[in-house]
């Protein structure tokens, strides 16, 4: 078993629901600082989003904070030296789509990554039937490969994909790129099918803009992510204590969320 | 002709021509695009859908194109030089015969809608016409440089009855249109059908829209044929997405 799913495993057998907000790597000058003040006021993992110029599933915000971080120059390697001055004791999880560790070599990357402590990565635009060499790189390096399950997953697919994603299993909330607003998460329906295959844990995310949401969602997955609404607020320019408050007010709604029903 | 390697033939069961193709799309368009393979390998396989497509083209269409004779160029250059009138088809390019198959396609799978991506605006007003044809709701999306560059475009896609988004990310031009579709497509899948224009993206759309496109080289061959040559030394194709140069090859 990846170290990543280990920790999360372990983080869900101890009642704990999972809070795992999202920072694009270099759309700022602090952003490392950022990290930091969410990993203190609560987060249980962080992602990273490593800037693509063409992300797919990524709404206008995202978009938004891609570009200024390309602008700034970002790339797999500066991200990865830039980690070296991070200090969280929090599981990181990399997100980003396939050109960007195609480009820079899937042996090289993979190894990159968890030289600097990144332990698990998302690649929303690699299927299933795209991933082996991909998988094979990080089972090298003991990088869980997090796949996504889709509210239009037929359950044949639903069933494959529980059983091959390593550190947890992404449930896409809705059928909607980040950032969308609107109806209710279907993600609690995923979890609830995914854990009729595999135990492995079930984050939701895509759509999870409120920490009412988050505790919604929650309280049939093990955890809940937030990308769009973390990245607005830094795109606004928010303080290091804006970044505390926004992830104690998930903490605390997370942590009052009813509990699982596994029965 | 040499060879072109594994480009012209059928592409593998996972989609790839040689080291290239294959499907990297987010999961949620997946079980479409699993659907679009199935429904575009029974309906090529059948001679009724074949038949109504040709139909179409011939009747709505405007194929075959001619295959004209430049005759004084050829006669100052010391060649025969023959050009395929692609800009004779209906709506002015080659981009009818692709929309035309996907539009029925579309109708197949029982889906009321079709979203496109246009650069200049060629694909986006013939998938216009096509879904005029069978009543299908269309929306196609438009860098924003686009339209302002080719306003005539923009009128023409509206007085069909397609609705014309302007796209606003990234460089604002066709690479943005189609992602921007395929955000769109995440959203609709379910009722509506992505109606690529290029030889790219995922599998089956490559292979497909080359196929659609074939009726170009099918016609070429034989008129060719009729007027004495049987195998041109070189064929020339222009290429923005590469469906022209791909149909033209077949």
């Amino acid at each position: 078993m990846t170290s990543l799913e280990t920790s999360l495993r372990s983080l869900r057998d101890g009642g704990r629901k999972a809070f795992v907000p999202y920072f694009m790597a270099g759309a700022s000058k602090d952003w490392l600082r950022h990290v930091e003040a969410a990993a203190h006021a609560g987060a249980d993992a962080i992602e990273i989003g490593l800037p693509f110029s063409d992300p797919m599933i990524d709404g206008v915000v995202i978009q938004e904070a891609a570009l200024r971080s390309l602008e700034r120059g970002t790339s797999i390697d500066s991200v990865v030296s830039e980690l070296d001055d991070l200090e969280v004791d929090v599981p990181l999880i990399a997100m980003t789509y396939y050109n960007v560790v195609l480009h820079g070599g899937l042996e090289r990357s993979a190894s990159l990554l968890r030289g600097a402590r990144v332990s698990g990565v998302i690649i929303p635009d690699l299927p299933l039937e795209e991933a082996l060499e991909w998988e094979g790189a990080c089972a090298q390096h003991d990088l869980a490969t997090i796949f996504l399950v889709a509210p239009s997953t037929p359950p044949t697919r639903l069933e494959m994909i529980a059983q091959r994603t390593k550190g947890f299993c992404y449930a896409q909330g809705r059928m909607a790129v980040t950032g969308t607003p609107g109806a209710r998460s279907e993600g609690g329906a995923i979890a609830t099918a995914v854990r009729a295959v595999t135990d492995v844990p079930v984050y939701v995310g895509i759509g999870i803009s409120t920490p009412a949401q988050a505790s919604d969602a929650a309280s049939q997955a093990d955890g809940a992510i937030v990308g769009t609404a973390m990245v607005e607020l830094l795109l606004r320019g928010a303080s290091v204590g804006d970044v505390e408050s926004f992830v104690a007010s998930f903490r605390h709604a997370l942590d009052h969320a009813p509990a699982t029903d596994f029965a | 002709m040499e060879s072109v390697g594994p480009f012209m033939r059928r592409p593998d069961a996972t989609g790839r021509f040689g080291d290239f193709g294959g499907r990297f799309v987010p999961e949620a368009l997946m079980p479409a695009c699993l659907e679009l393979e199935l429904a575009f390998s029974e309906a090529w396989a059948d001679e009724e859908f074949v038949g109504e497509f040709h139909g179409v083209l011939e009747s709505f269409g405007g194929r075959p194109t001619p295959v004209t004779e430049l005759t004084r160029l050829s006669e100052h250059l010391g060649l025969r030089i023959f050009a395929k009138r692609e800009d004779l088809a209906h709506t002015g390019s080659h981009k009818i015969n692709n929309v035309i198959g996907q539009t029925l396609l579309t109708k197949r799978m029982g889906k009321p809608r079709v979203i496109a991506e246009t650069g200049a605006g060629q694909h986006g007003v013939a998938t216009a016409t096509a879904a005029a044809r069978l009543g299908l709701e269309c929306t196609i999306y438009m860098g924003e440089v686009d339209t302002h560059r080719q306003a005539l475009n923009v009128f023409r896609m509206e007085l069909l009855g397609a609705t014309v988004v302007p796209v606003t990310s990234g460089s604002k031009t066709l690479k943005d249109a189609v992602n921007e579709a395929m955000r769109e497509w995440v959203t609709c899948v379910s009722d509506t059908h992505y109606c690529l224009g290029s030889v790219m993206g995922p599998h089956p759309f490559p292979w497909m829209v080359r196929e659609f496109q074939s009726i170009i080289g099918r016609e070429a061959t034989e008129q060719l044929h009729a007027l004495g040559v049987a195998e041109p030394d070189l064929v020339v194709a222009c290429v923005g997405g590469g469906s022209n140069a791909a149909g033209i090859r077949r």
